[in-house]
């Protein structure tokens, strides 16, 4: 057995030998290196142009197929409400029946009224009638619940998790869909993983090196290149396509930026564009690792446990970073339904409050290659993750917008209101307001 | 129709229910994917803390009197039935319904409409909206851009003009009967989909 199976193996390990060779020396050229550098071959773009091909041809497949045989193609919850709403907003609603309240006792005269409110008197008791029903409206059916289940589509992108009723319709788009799953967990999932195991790697080993030297402008030019190569790695781990628009608007040192959250990898996007400074809690294990050893090359905002329940030492920790010109802009996410997480909350209106200059961030993603949204009831990090890594790729747009700052007369959640709602209409999101009651969903 | 009947058969007494408000099969349904989807823990039961994670109604001024209008008192959670059974308050009046003698009224009728909007305001249910009562509504409706006088003025004022028997609350009957030019129909009904 032993000369029979010698030349066998020499030839094995010779032939994995050189594929990994080939593998690495191709990762290097395509994707490292342009990384380091900031630049792009534009594979990603003609990827995502066949793509859209592809799911073009399977969606005209399936619903043919669908028309055919008569099934049920998506599932009907959330593409038409339950319930047909009134167009006028409760926001609306309220100013006038709080101008109707206030005008009658201080003039005496009947309110003119030019809005949709039935009497000229101030207050009736069928008042309460319209927030009733828009209350119960509500219950029923909600934009937000909407927005948090993942958006259905109108195309298919030969993911499972976009239509759950993919039946077997055609044996050509059950082999394309078999196709595409190979391609995605045995070929991308891979090259996805060993790059996001290398940008982080990376990361931890560069900013521990860097750590070494004395503070001065070689080291925050360092820590600054260093950073943006692993975050523009991490991107290509994730295949994230994103189109910066408006990039004369980036947020500048002192300053904070604030970016509406949809999923964890908001934080990658954003970084790989510019260079900020993280606020977070300190956590164990991997996270910590990679928390210490980036705030030995540039100072970032991590919390301990029991300092996060300080709001006045959270809110100090800010401001003195903030009045500190050479540091880096902070990086905040106001929202925080999708994090877990009580010290983002804190940081709801503290950012608000500190009164330097913010400057929002339109984060949008397109559902149609795959979808970032994290539920995190349902999933855990690292099973979204993976689904993150297994999706075709991750496109974006980002829009930085026209700094704003608080003015005269304006109280910290006016001015939080003003910049979410700045946010949501150029991305073309639903505005909600956050209102901080303490009966907030994420509150475990 | 075949995923949908069985997710009907996976609701005990759904005959029963639909026989008493008045829902169709589809509507049913279409709740019973909302009362899931607010059931985020997947309990099978929904409390008061499910309820508050809607962002629109923690706005609504009057946002906590309807989530206790889920609530029977003593009861710190509903199930679907209970669910659906207040929402039935909300169909529109059904105007065909012939008028049988020994029927129950329907839930969705004008008067159990007004008795749900009732309750809204008669927090303590002794059947009486006292003046306080009324107050309290006033002040989360009207809140901080008007002053302690006027409130007060303005709850006066109501009082005066629905209280019939000057016993300084308003009833049942007196609120019915300052309400009986409104279209209860129009105010308190949400257009249910297909």
């Amino acid at each position: 057995m032993g000369p029979f199976m010698s030349p066998f193996n020499n030839l094995l390990c010779m032939l994995l030998g050189i594929s990994f060779t080939v593998w690495f020396t191709l990762l290097l050229v395509f994707i490292i290196v342009p990384a380091i550098f900031g630049l792009s071959f534009g594979i990603r773009s003609l990827y995502m142009k066949m793509l859209l091909k592809v799911f073009k041809w399977a969606t005209v497949r399936m619903e043919r197929g669908a028309k055919e045989k008569n099934h049920l193609l998506y599932k009907p919850y959330s593409l038409n409400g339950i319930i047909a709403k009134e167009p006028t907003s409760l926001e609306e609603e309220l100013k006038e029946i709080r101008r109707n309240g206030s005008s009658q006792d201080l003039d005496g005269s009947a309110s003119l009224t030019t809005g949709p409110s039935p009497s000229s008197s101030e207050f009736e008791m069928s008042d309460t009638f319209y927030f009733c029903r828009r209350g119960i409206e509500s219950i029923v059916d909600d934009e937000v619940t909407k927005r948090f289940t993942a958006e259905e589509l109108d195309s298919w992108n030969l993911l499972t998790r976009s239509n759950y009723n993919f039946n077997h319709i055609s044996t050509r788009l059950t082999v394309l869909w078999g196709l595409g799953v190979v391609i995605r967990y045995g070929f991308l999932l891979p090259l996805r993983l060993t790059l996001a195991i290398t940008g982080v790697s990376l990361l931890v080993v560069f900013t521990t090196m860097i750590g070494f030297l004395p503070n001065g402008r070689v080291k925050n030019f360092l820590s600054e290149k260093v950073h943006l190569m692993c975050y523009r790695i991490c991107v290509r781990a994730l295949t994230a396509i994103i189109t910066y628009h408006h990039s004369e608007n980036k947020p500048k040192n002192g300053g904070i930026c604030v970016a509406n959250h949809t999923s964890p990898i908001d934080i990658i996007i954003l970084a790989s564009d510019g260079c900020y400074a993280m606020v977070g809690q300190i956590h164990g294990g991997l996270m910590g690792l990679i928390q210490k050893s980036m705030v030995k090359a540039c100072p970032h905002i991590w919390f301990e446990r029991s300092e996060v329940k300080d709001r006045h030492l959270v809110a100090k920790r800010l401001s003195d970073h903030v009045k500190d010109k050479s540091k880096l802009p902070i990086l905040i996410f106001p929202e925080g339904t999708c994090i877990n997480n009580t010290s983002v909350m804190m940081f709801k209106k503290g950012s608000f409050e500190i009164g330097s200059t913010v400057y929002p961030v339109a984060i949008k993603y397109d559902p149609r290659f795959g979808d970032a949204f994290w539920n995190s009831s349902k999933f855990g990090m690292v099973n979204y993750l993976l689904r993150m890594m297994s999706s075709w790729a991750i496109v974006c747009s980002v829009w930085y917008l026209p700094p704003m700052s608080r003015q005269e007369g304006e109280d910290a959640v006016q001015f939080a209101n003003r910049v979410k709602a700045a946010i949501a209409r150029q991305g073309g999101l639903v505005d909600l307001l956050c209102v901080n009651t303490n009966v907030e969903a994420n509150e475990k | 129709m075949g995923s949908t009947n069985s997710t009907l058969l996976k609701i005990p007494n759904v005959e029963v229910l639909m026989q008493e408000t008045g829902f169709s099969p589809a509507h049913i349904i279409r709740l019973h994917d909302r009362f899931k989807a607010l059931d985020k823990e997947g309990r099978g039961h929904l409390c008061p803390h499910d309820f508050g994670a809607i962002k629109e109604l923690a706005m609504n001024p009057i946002g906590d009197r309807i989530i206790g209008a889920f609530f029977s008192p003593g009861k710190e959670t509903v199930d679907f039935h209970t669910f659906v059974k207040i929402l039935a308050h909300f169909r529109p009046v059904d105007k065909d319904r012939p008028k049988e003698p020994n029927s129950p009224e329907p839930i969705n009728s004008r008067s159990n409409k007004l008795k749900f909007a009732f309750q809204l305001y008669d927090q303590d249910k002794d059947g009486k909206i006292s003046r306080d009562e009324l107050l309290q509504v006033l002040r989360a409706m009207l809140g901080m851009q008007v002053t302690d006088e006027q409130l007060e003025s303005i709850a006066d004022r109501t009082i005066q003009e629905a209280d019939l028997d000057r016993d300084d609350t308003i009833s049942f009957e007196e609120f019915r009967k300052s309400l009986e030019k409104i279209n209860i129909d129009h105010k308190m009904s949400i257009r249910f989909l297909r």
